[in-house]
């Protein structure tokens, strides 16, 4: 693609989307990818397409190593529990960093909340409160951004690219209910667009 | 599908053909430059409009990770990254350190972000909010961009 839109100059990263610089919390290796990017300013003419030489492989990531809670309200479904039993830790990351990826439609608070949404949708085979609540996609990112929030601040290091859903989506109890969610909403019949972005592709059966 | 599976089955999407590329040498040596960031991560601060699909607008930043707010929507993208260390995605400190250093002349104020998911052919991306966001960072008297594409 960037050989065919030919922009003046551009270094090609072979690291995982979303990380653009590469690795979070190396300065070093960062300051390697400044540093290539910007000596292309040397360079007499264009357009410049060159490679960075340090690639970062997201084949085959484990999920991430992270506790989950215990159970604690037997009279809350399973993943809802679930969820209220992370916010601790939420709130931990959360006054660290002073910064979240949660809010596109709900807050923290409302997390518990959506998920009962998703549990009813599993049940019923109805995505009607789903739609109600919000654009299902960016629901679904809100609920995952807090468990991947949670789950930085359980761990000791840096998890690799794609650590974190991986751990959301194979070991959470809610991450297992949006895949089902998906599996209902697309046999269901509702339209592309609501259901196709709830999880990466990489889960989609 | 790995990620570069999903490079893989983007490769051929279609994008502005342009007749001339553009290429701009650099007027002063990188030492005595004023850099920005140019993100397509959708980030923005508190009080600015959320990003929605197909907004080909853009967002004025100032030079502080702690207040940036990431607002790209894709879920294949990874997020712990941002969530880690936003230099990943805004390296901002890294470019502090460098201008500290001496190897870039200093650090805009203000950087610009966009929103990545767009249509081939973001027209009001070219024709619009691109030139407006240009012009902007040319009156602060920003030389040169990095682009962080995410």
């Amino acid at each position: 693609m960037t050989e065919r839109l030919r922009p003046p100059r551009a270094l090609y990263c072979e690291f995982p989307l979303g990380r653009p610089l590469g690795r979070p919390g190396d300065a070093a290796f960062q300051r390697r990818v400044l540093e290539a990017a910007l000596s292309l300013l040397d360079r007499p003419s264009g357009p410049v397409l060159e490679d960075f030489p340090e690639t970062i492989d997201d084949d085959g990531v484990e999920p991430l190593a992270c506790p989950l809670p215990l159970r604690f309200d037997a009279a809350l479904p399973e993943p809802v529990d679930e969820a209220i039993g992370l916010r601790p830790a939420y709130e931990r990351q959360l006054k660290r960093t002073g910064r979240t990826v949660v809010g596109k439609v709900i807050g923290p608070g409302r997390v518990p909340e959506a998920i009962g949404v998703f549990v009813r949708l599993v049940e019923s085979g109805s995505w009607e409160e789903l739609l109600q609540l919000g654009v299902p996609r960016l629901v679904a990112q809100d609920i995952r951004g807090y468990y991947e929030e949670a789950a930085m601040a359980m761990v000791d290091h840096v998890p690799e690219a794609h650590a974190g859903e991986a751990w959301f989506y194979r070991k959470t109890k809610t991450g297992r209910l949006m895949l089902e969610a998906l599996r209902v909403m697309r046999d269901g019949g509702a339209s592309q667009a609501d259901w196709s972005f709830l999880v990466p592709r990489n889960f989609q059966e | 599908m790995a990620d570069k599976d999903i490079r893989a089955a983007n490769a051929n999407q279609p994008v502005p053909v342009f007749d001339r590329p553009a290429f701009t040498p650099l007027r002063r040596p990188l030492s005595e430059a004023r850099v920005a960031i140019v993100t397509t991560a959708a980030l923005r601060i508190e009080g600015q409009a959320k990003w929605s699909g197909g907004d080909q607008s853009f967002r004025v930043l100032p030079a502080d990770t702690g207040r940036v707010i990431l607002g790209h929507i894709s879920p294949n993208f990874d997020r712990t990254g941002f969530i880690a260390d936003p230099n990943v995605v805004f390296p901002i400190d890294r470019l502090r350190e460098m201008a500290a250093e001496g190897v870039i002349g200093a650090v805009a104020s203000e950087h610009i972000a966009f929103l990545g998911a767009q249509d081939e052919t973001m027209t009001s991306i070219r024709m619009d909010s691109g030139p407006a966001a240009a012009k902007l960072l040319r009156e602060a008297g920003v030389d040169a961009v990095l682009l962080t594409p995410v």
